[in-house]
């Protein structure tokens, strides 16, 4: 899922600060998972948005309403009315929610809420780690389903750095060694011999240093 | 309207098993404690979110008082600690808002602590008399300097 988490209530009071009426749009998907801009999570930032207001002695009207899902264009039908009806969007989705958004309703200023900041996975209650740095060319086929070019700090394609200490990383002594876990996955699965295979150095080209990706489709287009 | 005059409105969530027994004890031993405070009766601290104490200042509430079961009692294990972790992040929210976190506090009160109860009330009621009425309501002011 995508993880985001919220920007501070100051910061979100000068997003909006030119309006008087507005609508926090929550995302019924990944952010609501990540406790970061579902239902509850509008309740909460609304209510801290009007108190905010309030205490500076501005007038600002906070609309709460969470849909099914704002990286969609059929969902997003559920938010016409009520953006109509307001002077500006604060969405609390990730940010191609945010711009799906403004997208559709492109007579309508739509902001973002949220940080978004990376495509990971509950580890425990309360800590979400990134496991998938979308880079556009998949290896963790080669690494035992453990993808280094996200989880090792120094994306490392041929082994470990050594530089980690009691499994630990060098770099983020409190994450793991994704090489570690590499090859105690590997050999769990019985596939040690993997490593001894060189891997050529990555292919960056279909990451995001080509700028905005797009995937085609012609089977599914009209 | 005069300083003297003003009567702080507290919401306080008591968790059933302990704080809300410990408040029926001190009624039952005739133990007096500030009619200020609003008791709400939760089957666990553990089952409130910050929305319910974001909710509870909107609406007017001078001071929030969140009353768990002791620390390591909890009939439902760790819901107190789980309240606890809550209001803390409630009182960064409320910093970031401008509003001053001494008006939330978490206590942990088991169901024989009758007087303590009675005296934690007594403490909250002070500590919010002193900060004066919500800025959120039309006569409150912002106390700049209980930002610690």
């Amino acid at each position: 899922m995508i993880v985001a988490q919220r920007k501070k209530i100051p910061e979100l009071l000068s997003i909006v600060e030119r309006h008087r009426k507005v609508l926090l749009l929550g995302c019924g998907t990944c952010v609501t998972v990540c406790l970061a801009g579902g239902q509850r999570e509008v309740s909460i930032i609304a209510s801290a948005l009007r108190m905010a207001a309030k205490l500076k002695k501005r007038t600002l009207e906070v609309e709460e309403l969470t849909i099914e899902r704002q990286c969609d264009n059929v969902f997003l039908e559920q938010a016409a009315e009520a953006t109509t009806k307001a002077d500006a969007v604060l969405s609390l989705g990730c940010g191609a929610g945010v711009q799906a958004l403004a997208e559709r309703f492109s007579g309508k200023p739509v902001y973002a809420g949220l940080d978004t900041a990376f495509i990971g996975i509950l580890e425990e209650r309360g800590v979400w780690a990134e496991k998938c740095a979308a880079c556009g060319n998949c290896v963790v086929h080669l690494y035992g389903g453990i993808c280094p070019v996200t989880r090792c700090a120094k994306h490392m394609l041929n082994g470990p750095c050594s530089g980690s200490r009691e499994d630990r990383c060098e770099v983020y002594a409190d994450r793991p060694c994704a090489w570690q876990l590499i090859y105690k996955r590997l050999k769990e699965i019985g596939q040690l011999d993997r490593l001894k295979e060189t891997q050529p150095p990555k292919n960056w080209r279909p990451s995001l240093s080509g700028g905005c990706r797009t995937i085609v489709r012609e089977d599914h287009r009209v | 309207m005069k300083s003297d005059a003003f009567e702080p409105k507290i919401v306080a969530f008591c968790c059933h098993y302990c704080a809300y027994a410990s408040a029926d004890l001190a009624g039952s031993m005739r133990i007096q404690y500030p009619p200020n405070v609003r008791i709400i009766r939760t089957p666990c601290t553990g089952r409130l979110e910050t929305e319910y104490f974001m909710k509870a200042f909107e609406n007017g509430a001078d001071g929030v008082l969140v009353a768990g079961c002791l620390e390591g009692g909890c009939h439902f294990v760790e819901g107190n600690l789980c309240a606890k972790r809550r209001v803390d992040y409630t009182c960064e929210m409320l910093e970031e808002i401008g509003l001053e976190k001494a008006r939330l506090r978490m206590v942990n009160i088991s169901a024989a602590m009758a007087r303590p109860l009675a005296d934690t009330i007594t403490d909250m009621v002070e500590t919010v008399r002193n900060l004066g009425p919500s800025p959120l309501k039309s006569n409150g002011k912002l106390k700049q300097e209980s930002h610690s």
